[in-house]
């Protein structure tokens, strides 16, 4: 799978939804498959509540295989012309980015709008990029022309992404890695090569939940053999992407599409430290000028947590009010089954972002109180 | 006592001019774990088809509608405290609201439970 396939009826393109390796041992394990970022992806299995606090206390295993992930190198290896060509696609200082370690940065368009959230590990051959799902094919297209033509970038479409997350990730883990890096000396952002059940597996202690982790690349043919061999462990269930979504909001970890967009700054989503240090005052990568605006002047508007009072859950789009007056809008929302009350994520005016604020949210005709607390909703968990 | 389905996955029992309303078994199994429902005010005044209620799952919200039209003429209290109720018991103890039917000719539109059995097992 090369090209993204289209079919084209009566003038109208039809994209056809596609499986991915996994998509089977889904179905078999009883998942709820369902159609997002252009494949049936595994929602829930058993309940999302049930799988959300199996994943807070034990250790779940999500499928993200649909998320993009690209690889840039050159013929001379990783040389300064392609440390140079990727600075200036993002605002990332590569001078402090280490072997083997993750880093969260961000894809700008040239006004500073986000176009995708991502992370970048240095390996010693090129950089490993891991994008969003529902935005990898315009992400490639992106790359490909803020990079130069003797730069190459191969997405890697025949890998699969795995997750284990929780408290208990690591000793399911453990169990079946060999590499020259124990498992225990990897702590958060940092990965290494591993042989994980006699297959090769790039991992990395990261994740999006908020708890301690691994997202692990393998082969696509060898997804079903590894994800048995976790699913096995008596720590760990599958997970479906209802639960990463409701862990993430709880983690405070914007996701986008929601959170993010294109009419997003990097200050108005609190993302200051995905622009590093050098970069800040540098430049040089897209959207600059009006990133360094924004670090100087500030933003109108910023991204914030806000807990609800009842049990009246508020969703995306719903209007954050001061008063009558509009002060904001709600960009993710949910019940949270770890707090047990709702709880969003919401752009408000940079001035009622003080923790404590009192803020009213209105949701289908009803007005719910709210009060600015401080992100995240529940303590991240990672191994440092 | 007699038991009707809409294609809304409500269903609706009737005793007399009085229909107590919730949601099927197969539609909470749709909707996953309720967090929170929603309930119209006792003595409103609601119209067959009108969104009157709302159950709140972890992920997304939806609308219940009344099957029938008239007057809502109780609420069930025990939601409040126990929004599961929907998942546990959704074609008993987790019923919504009482209604007090102005027109039982509406019920003649509705499904009978092997007609909604079938529908199901269309979708």
């Amino acid at each position: 799978m090369s090209e993204f396939p289209v079919s084209e009826e009566d003038g109208v393109e039809e994209i056809e939804t596609l499986t991915l390796p996994l998509d089977a041992w889904h179905r078999a394990k009883g998942g709820r498959m369902v159609e997002f970022a252009g494949y049936y992806m595994p929602v829930q299995y058993e309940g999302i509540m049930a799988e959300h606090l199996w994943t807070r206390e034990s250790a779940g295993l999500f499928d993200v295989s649909h998320m993009g992930q690209v690889y840039i190198s050159s013929e001379e290896g990783v040389t300064p012309a392609l440390e140079a060509a990727v600075e200036a696609a993002l605002p990332i200082d590569l001078a402090t980015l280490k072997n083997g370690a993750p880093r969260y940065s961000l894809l700008l368009d040239e006004n500073g709008g986000i176009l995708d959230d991502l992370m970048v590990t240095r390996w010693a051959t090129g950089f490993y990029l891991v994008v969003n799902g529902a935005t990898k094919w315009d992400d490639i297209g992106t790359l490909r022309e803020l990079l130069p033509d003797d730069v190459t970038l191969n997405h890697l479409d025949e890998s699969a992404l795995l997750a284990l997350q929780g408290p208990k990730a690591f000793a399911a883990l453990e169990r079946h890695v060999e590499g020259e890096i124990p498992l225990s000396d990897l702590r958060f952002m940092k990965g290494a090569a591993y042989k994980l059940g006699g297959v090769d597996a790039w991992i990395s202690r990261s994740g999006y939940t908020g708890e301690d982790g691994f997202e692990i690349a393998i082969p696509g043919e060898s997804a079903a053999h590894v994800a048995d061999l976790l699913c096995g462990e008596p720590e760990v269930k599958p997970i479906g992407l209802g639960a990463r979504d409701s862990l993430r909001l709880e983690a405070g970890l914007p996701l986008y599409g929601h959170d993010l967009s294109p009419e997003t700054s990097v200050i108005d989503a609190d993302l200051k430290f995905a622009v590093n240090k050098r970069r800040r005052t540098e430049g040089g990568f897209p959207g600059a000028d009006r990133v360094l605006n924004d670090f100087a002047e500030g933003t109108a508007r910023r991204r914030i947590g806000l807990v609800l009072e009842g049990r009246m859950a508020a969703r995306e789009g719903a209007k954050v009010l001061l008063g009558d007056q509009e002060v904001g809008v709600v960009t993710s929302g949910g019940f949270s089954p770890s707090l047990q009350n709702p709880i969003v994520m919401a752009y408000v005016d940079t001035a009622l972002t003080a923790e404590g604020t009192a803020l009213t949210i209105e949701m289908r005709g009803k007005k719910l109180d709210a009060t600015v607390v401080p992100m995240p909703f529940v303590p991240h968990r990672y191994y440092r | 006592m007699t038991r009707y389905f809409s294609e809304d996955h409500e269903w609706i029992e009737v005793e007399g001019d009085l229909g107590t309303v919730g949601i099927t078994d197969y539609a909470q199994g749709q909707l996953g774990d309720i967090t929170f429902v929603d309930l119209p005010a006792e003595g409103s005044t609601v119209g067959k088809g009108d969104s009157v209620s709302v159950v709140d799952s972890v992920k997304a919200a939806s609308d219940v509608y009344t099957p029938v039209s008239g007057t809502i003429a109780e609420v069930n209290a025990a939601l409040a405290d126990q929004p599961e109720l929907v998942n546990t018991e959704a074609e008993t103890g987790g019923w919504l609201f009482r209604v007090t039917l102005s027109d039982a000719a509406e019920l003649g539109a509705l499904m009978d439970e092997t007609a909604y059995k079938a529908f199901v097992d269309s979708l």
